[in-house]
């Protein structure tokens, strides 16, 4: 073969352009009524369009992750958008939090949050993370993400959809930035 | 000890309990309950699940040649009972499990840390006899590897990625992993706690978030376990559907897999392009049934929603397009040599030890144990479908890939043939109130999920246990992982792929 496969593959994408929908950023009016209710204006501008993201699943049943995934795969591609995710705690603005919190995963979430420098943001995503949801009332349990960091804003679903979680974070970043 | 004798034969020397469906569930009391432990050291009867309930401990048993199915009961009111790790290791954090929630103590059981249980609960024995307890989280004890210039390097809970919480103890020497510990439990959601008590339809949403990714095969597994408890008959496109599901389930899944094996050698170009091909499943999910992920369209008695004309049409063309462009990342991979020498001879699993675990799915047909449960034991519609069951023998990253990639054609031409061959009509039955005892193993992405339940004459759930695969499979990459590099490590874990939240439980 004198081509090589991949070389096809990047000549569609030139040919073609990418598979990433338009749109899709529009920020969700209910997350930024609900932004604007608990975010302080302090610090604000300090960030620019850009926000680092750290994942943590708390106790998840790992769809909400399947989702948080698919916000970055190239129809979504969450980094147009000046957001992107990060390998530590250290290097981000946002914890992004999924699950239930489990009691076994309660200290680690406070730490993670402890090592997450000033000025932060926590964003609770999916059904369980707001309180439980249908793992709350469980011993293994501590509830929502609420009961053991603060937190700013929750995207809703089970799981959210690309979209909403799309909504959700630009409607956080076009407060941060505000 | 006996010689060759078979599952059901050797078990029959309990007392047969009644109304438990569809396979015999015997009573054996502490002698024959040993000698069941004894005579698993010769035989190759596969341990499918073992759990327990506050002073009877249960194991369901399938005798490997003959395929037969079996649970056996041993009622211990003394909390004790004659452990099965003794002759099969595969047990070890299963009892460890069943001592930590119930509080039964297996004997002979040589590993004696606690394995869910952290310290963190505030109670102990949560599903036994419950008792507070306050005090310090557990200081774990990890196993210890001595040398010269050995160091450690402690991984998680929290990870690097968009991954599910456990915690990873290496010892390496230089770049070289001498050994890998896992520390599970962070996900534990205390499911079999919530399942006690609840109505058949809120337990079937909470079944089917054990494991998300696996949410076709859990509500499946229980829907099935519940419709053998009470003699439910299931409508035939009932099962059609499901099987639908089931697999646009395994194709969301082991695209993505592929995509992020890929990615973990950094070719991130394949992890674009199977993203692309999962969210076309998803989408076309959505589409048809209403949910990206399929949560809560498998239920007690049939299925939630119909698949209308459009929705067919809509299939139907998805695939011709997805098989083209699946085949042609295949062919990618297939060709960049540099790829393939990431993935080439790393993580090896003997079949020795793939056998000796009972691992299943990818984890297990690439080490040449091609145990898959929709054909033995079997369920409908898959006796009516014609499909073969990949096995290699290689048992390396690329092996647990190609497997995948046999298995996403295979479900490709599933699905062809359920579109054609469904037939028309009603898609649930009613289920009604009653008692009975049922269980059923259906065969996720990642292998067996088994599901056993107990429901009251209310037609309420008195115990339910769900079990993930991964038990089998989490113990395999500690050793497949031995003698790697540290840096292969994120690619042989994600070719094992396995639940964290599913174990965890
Ligand atoms: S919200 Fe739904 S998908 Fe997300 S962790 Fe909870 S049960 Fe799983």
């Amino acid at each position: 073969m004198i081509f090589p496969p991949i070389s096809h593959l990047i000549a569609r994408h030139l040919l073609k352009g990418p598979h990433t929908i338009t749109g899709g950023g529009e920020p969700d009016a209910e997350a930024l009524r609900q932004l604007a209710e608990n975010l302080g204006v302090a610090a604000r501008h300090r960030l620019g369009r850009s926000l680092s993201i750290r994942e943590v699943d708390a106790g998840s049943c790992n769809g909400c992750e399947l989702e948080i995934h698919a916000v970055n795969n190239p129809v979504y591609d969450l980094e147009r958008f000046g957001i992107r995710f990060v390998a530590s705690p250290r290097h981000a603005d946002v914890l992004l939090v999924t699950g239930p919190v489990t009691w076994n995963m309660a200290e680690a979430l406070r730490r993670t949050y402890d090592a997450t420098p000033g000025p932060k943001w926590v964003v609770a995503l999916g059904d369980c993370a707001k309180d439980g949801g249908c793992f709350a009332g469980s011993y293994a349990v501590a509830g929502g993400v609420h009961e053991v960091v603060p937190v700013d804003l929750h995207i809703p679903g089970c799981p959210p959809s690309p979209l909403q979680i799309l909504g959700g974070l630009t409607a956080l970043l076009a407060s941060v930035a505000e | 000890m006996m010689g060759n004798v078979t599952l059901l034969e050797f078990l029959s020397a309990g007392r047969e309990v009644a109304g438990h469906h569809p396979w015999p569930r015997f009573q054996l009391d502490a002698r024959t309950w040993r000698r069941m432990v004894e005579q698993m050291a010769v035989s190759n009867w596969d341990i499918l699940a073992e759990w327990a309930e506050p002073t009877e401990i249960h194991v369901a048993l399938r005798g490997e040649d003959s395929g037969a199915i079996a649970v056996a009961s041993h009622p211990c009111p003394d909390h004790k009972f004659f452990a099965l790790s003794r002759v099969r290791p595969s047990a070890i954090r299963l009892e460890r499990a069943i001592r930590d929630l119930w509080g039964l103590a297996p004997e002979g059981l040589e590993d004696q840390r606690p394995w869910l249980d952290h310290g963190r609960w505030g109670v102990k024995r949560p599903l036994g006899s419950p008792r507070i307890s306050e005090g310090r989280p557990h200081a774990y004890r990890f196993l210890t590897a001595e040398g010269e210039g050995l160091h450690q390097i402690p991984v998680g809970p929290v990870h690097a990625g968009i991954i599910e919480p456990g915690h990873f103890r290496f010892h390496a020497q230089g770049e070289t992993v001498v050994r890998l510990e896992e520390r599970l439990g962070y996900v534990h959601k205390g499911v079999e706690g919530l399942l006690a008590g609840k109505p058949v339809a809120e337990a079937a949403r909470i079944v089917g978030r054990v494991s998300g990714d696996s949410t076709v095969a859990y509500a499946l597994a229980f829907a099935r376990a519940v419709e053998a408890a009470l003699g439910v008959e299931v409508p035939a496109r009932a099962h059609w559907l499901r099987a639908l599901m089931a697999e646009m389930e395994r194709l969301a899944n082991h695209v993505f897999d592929i995509g992020a094996i890929c990615n973990d050698a950094a070719f991130a170009i394949m992890l674009s392009h199977m993203g692309m091909l999962r969210e076309k499943i998803l989408r076309a999910n959505a589409a048809c049934f209403g949910h990206r992920l399929l949560m809560d369209r498998v239920v007690p008695g049939g299925v939630a929603v119909d698949l209308a004309e459009e929705g067919w049409e809509a299939l139907a063309h998805l695939l011709g397009n997805f098989r083209k462009l699946f085949n042609k990342a295949v062919a990618l991979y297939d060709n960049t040599p540099s790829l393939l020498d990431r993935t080439t001879g790393t993580g090896f699993l003997p079949a020795a030890l793939a056998h000796r675990f009972g691992a299943g799915g990818f984890v297990g047909r690439a080490s040449s144990r091609g145990v898959d449960a929709r054909k033995a034991p079997g369920y409908p519609p898959y006796d009516e479908l014609d499909f073969a069951i990949p096995v290699l023998a290689e048992g390396d990253v690329h092996a647990r890939l190609m497997v995948r990639v046999e298995e996403v054609r295979a479900s490709l031409r599933l699905i062809d043939q359920i579109l054609k061959q469904m037939p028309r009509g009603p898609v649930a039955a009613p289920v009604p109130n009653r008692g009975g005892e049922g269980m059923a193993v259906v065969e996720g992405f990642r292998g067996e999920v088994l599901v056993w339940v107990r429901l009251s004459e209310a037609g309420k759930v008195v115990r339910c246990h769900p079990h993930d695969p991964s038990w089998f499979q989490w113990p395999l990459l500690e050793a497949a992982i031995e003698g790697n590099i540290v840096a292969d490590f994120p690619l042989v874990n994600k070719s094992f792929n396995c639940s964290y939240s599913g174990h965890d439980l």
